[in-house]
């Protein structure tokens, strides 16, 4: 599914390396996460893969499907399948949440060459969406993020996630910031998304996540590199004794 | 002070090529007044202080620049599903088969040349009387122009609660049509009334509203200039209120070479709320775009409110100018004035001039102001496009986001609705080239 090879990134304004070779394969029906120290390069991974800006790949490959991701823009990336659930989700004052997701999803399909969906499709859609993961009607009409708490922010991006039915989810923290309850809605949703089909990239910072969206593979990143690969267990390995043993063992 | 050669020049050239529209003894004396206070003012040029931002000659010189008619195709007209009395112009002459029948509970309406050909009129209080008031302390000889050489327009006079909108609808048929129109509208004590705009008028536009709002009584106005890209235009809105009135006027302007928007609002009775607002959009791709909000309120009452709002989109070399002040005579205590202006370059080729002013002699008031010129939100863009949202349409959400702010002072959510619904028109037909 996702496929990233040796890639190496570094900050387009500064001489700056941040991600220095990066190797990962996410197969198609499988959960990896990433866990990793702050500031090892998670969520920069995450953002080249979207496309943003400000990232310059020097070296290496990414590609969706056989896809050359790289040389997509962000909303091509979009169409093709990806889906990136934003660490820190943005506000857009003045667009509502409403427009915001049925423009992106007739935009997605119309760039796959399919219909676009009926208004009363979309709201029969969302509104089942919404109620699963405790998102009020008020939600979806306010504008995109704006006002919503932290949590509240972290449902909306699952909520657009299960309206965009992506082949590729990676999730940036989405626990943080999270409290029980939400974690739970949060993870529910994640997992009734799971599918023979689809490939998530769960990056996390605690163990937490991982009791809930149960991954196949986990994998340590720190400065820029995946350290170590392992199964469950290793996310365990990570909350008993911390980081500082697995980034000694792999100096 | 005498004026200076070449603007009488340019004045008396301009002067000889208008014909004074004949009328009773007080009009022709209101006529004469005008014209006397244009020749003492003379045409603007681009050395006056008030036109720094905004070369006028196009808007002063004799022959009107053509302008191509513009053809919305099988667009839903503005304005369509509200249930309103239409005064249709073309070219700047009245259209009576066009237009509905003028007669509606709880207002009086006519046509200009036949109020000012009666001898005794409610009108003679109101022509040229606030235009005249709003020449001090800023000269508007475009406006002293009209006076004296308006050609048509309407005389409106609510006395009670006016059902529907009186809607004039200008429309431009003719490439070198020059319009000079001017309209007095009253509002009696107690009563309301509702104005909307629309439409081009002629390749060159010079429109003057004289408006009195009476106490208690309240005056409502939208307003969508024509969307023909080499359009001109110079309005001037003159208001006087009255105690616990209500003024509330807002503008979309999209296309249009140049524009040149003034209101002059003076706030005489106590608790009096003036909202003026305006939302313009200009891409110089589409033909060259310039667009001034020039208003001055002058604050001369007790716990009066002022309120602008006004918000520019600009882009490939479009220019968008504000030049708004609010002035607060010693007397006028207790005055709340809020003034903004906001413009969104989205590129470097386009730019924005404002000038904001406040003059306070009170010392009990609460006034602000702010300006700000900003580039697109690069965060919000890729937050949309990484959602599958095209730049181009993630870029005019934005835009639209952006303009809202000021379609949101239009109380009537009909009417606000129909405003969006021409942006977004505007939007996608751009957008497909
Ligand atoms: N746009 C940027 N400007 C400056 N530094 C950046 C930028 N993006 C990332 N970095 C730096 O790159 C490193 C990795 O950051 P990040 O990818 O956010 O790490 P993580 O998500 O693992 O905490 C950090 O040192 C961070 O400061
Ligand atoms: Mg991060």
């Amino acid at each position: 599914m996702l496929s990233i090879k040796n890639l190496h990134v570094k900050l387009e304004e500064e001489d700056k390396q941040i991600l220095k070779g990066v190797d990962l394969e996410v197969e198609a029906g499988k959960v990896h996460a990433i866990m990793g120290p702050n500031g090892s390069g998670k969520s920069t991974l995450s953002y080249v893969l979207s496309g943003r800006d400000g990232y310059e790949v020097t070296e290496g490959s990414a590609t969706l499907e056989g896809e050359d991701l790289l040389d997509m823009e962000p909303e091509e990336r979009a169409a093709a399948g990806l889906f990136l659930a934003f660490q820190y989700p943005v506000e857009i004052p003045g667009v509502g949440n409403m427009t915001f997701l049925r423009t992106a999803l007739n935009a997605q399909r119309k760039a796959r060459g399919e219909e676009e969906i009926s208004a009363g499709d979309f709201l029969k859609l969302i509104r089942a969406k919404a109620k699963d993961l405790k998102i009020d009607a008020d939600m979806l009409k306010r504008p995109v993020n704006v006002g919503f708490s932290g949590g509240e922010k972290k449902r909306n991006e699952i909520l657009q996630m299960a309206m965009l039915e992506p082949k590729m989810c990676i999730l940036d923290e989405t626990d943080s910031g999270l409290d029980v309850d939400a974690m739970k809605l949060v993870s529910d949703g994640v997992n009734a998304l799971r599918d023979e089909g689809r490939g998530f990239l769960v990056i996390t910072h605690y163990q937490r996540l991982l009791d809930h969206i149960k991954p196949d593979v986990v994998h340590i990143m720190a400065d820029g590199r995946i350290v170590k690969t392992g199964g469950p267990e290793l996310a365990l390995e990570v909350e008993q004794n911390g980081y500082a043993d697995i980034l000694n063992e792999v100096a | 002070m005498a004026v200076a050669q070449a603007k009488q020049d340019l004045t008396e050239t301009r002067i000889a090529a208008l014909d004074m529209p004949g009328g009773a003894g007080w009009a022709a004396e209101a006529r004469g007044a005008a014209l006397s206070r244009l020749r003492a003012m003379g045409l603007p040029t681009r050395r006056d202080e008030y036109w720094k931002y905004t070369n006028p000659a196009s808007l002063t010189q004799v022959d009107a620049p053509r302008a191509a008619v513009f053809h919305a195709g099988d667009e839903v007209p503005l304005y369509d599903g509200i249930d309103r009395l239409k005064i249709v112009f073309v070219d700047g002459v009245f259209d009576a088969d066009a237009s509905d029948d003028l007669s509606l509970e709880g207002v009086e309406i006519e046509r200009l040349s036949d109020a000012m050909a009666k001898d005794i009129h409610w009108a003679r209080d109101l022509f040229g009387v606030l235009e005249t008031a709003g020449q001090t302390p800023v000269a508007r000889p475009l406006a002293a122009l009209n006076t004296a050489f308006a050609t048509d327009g309407v005389v409106i006079r609510a006395t009670g609660r006016v059902e529907k909108p009186i809607s004039l609808v200008y429309l431009h048929r003719a490439e070198t049509s020059d319009a000079i129109l001017h309209h007095l509208v009253r509002v009696e004590e107690g009563a309301d009334l509702t104005i909307l705009e629309n439409g081009p008028a002629a390749a060159r536009f010079n429109k003057c509203m004289e408006i009195s709002v009476a106490d208690r009584a309240g005056f409502h106005h939208v307003r969508a200039q024509g969307r023909d890209h080499e359009r001109r235009a110079a309005t001037h809105m003159f208001a006087r209120l009255g105690e616990e009135s209500t003024y509330k006027s807002f503008t979309l302007t999209v296309n249009g070479v140049m524009t040149r928007n003034e209101h002059v609002i003076e706030l005489t009775g106590d608790d009096a709320v003036a909202h003026v607002a305006g939302a313009a959009m200009g891409d110089g791709k589409t033909g060259d775009f310039h667009h001034d909000d020039t208003v001055f309120i002058t604050h001369d009452a007790v716990n009066c409110e002022s309120r602008q709002v006004f918000k520019k989109v600009l882009r490939n070399g479009a220019e968008g100018v504000f030049q708004g002040k609010i002035l607060v005579k010693p007397d006028a205590q207790k005055t709340d004035g809020y003034q903004i202006s906001q413009s969104l370059l989205l590129d470097e080729d386009s730019s924005f001039q404002a000038k904001p002013e406040l003059e306070i002699y009170a010392d009990d008031v609460s006034c602000s102001h702010g300006s700000t010129t900003g580039a697109i939100d690069e965060t919000a863009l890729f937050y949309l496009r990484s959602r599958g949202v095209p730049t181009e349409i993630a870029t005019d959400l934005l835009v639209l986001a952006f303009l809202d702010e000021a379609i949101q002072e239009i109380e009537d959510a009909r009417l606000a609705d129909d405003i969006r619904l021409r942006l977004q028109q505007w939007l996608e037909r751009r957008r497909k080239g």
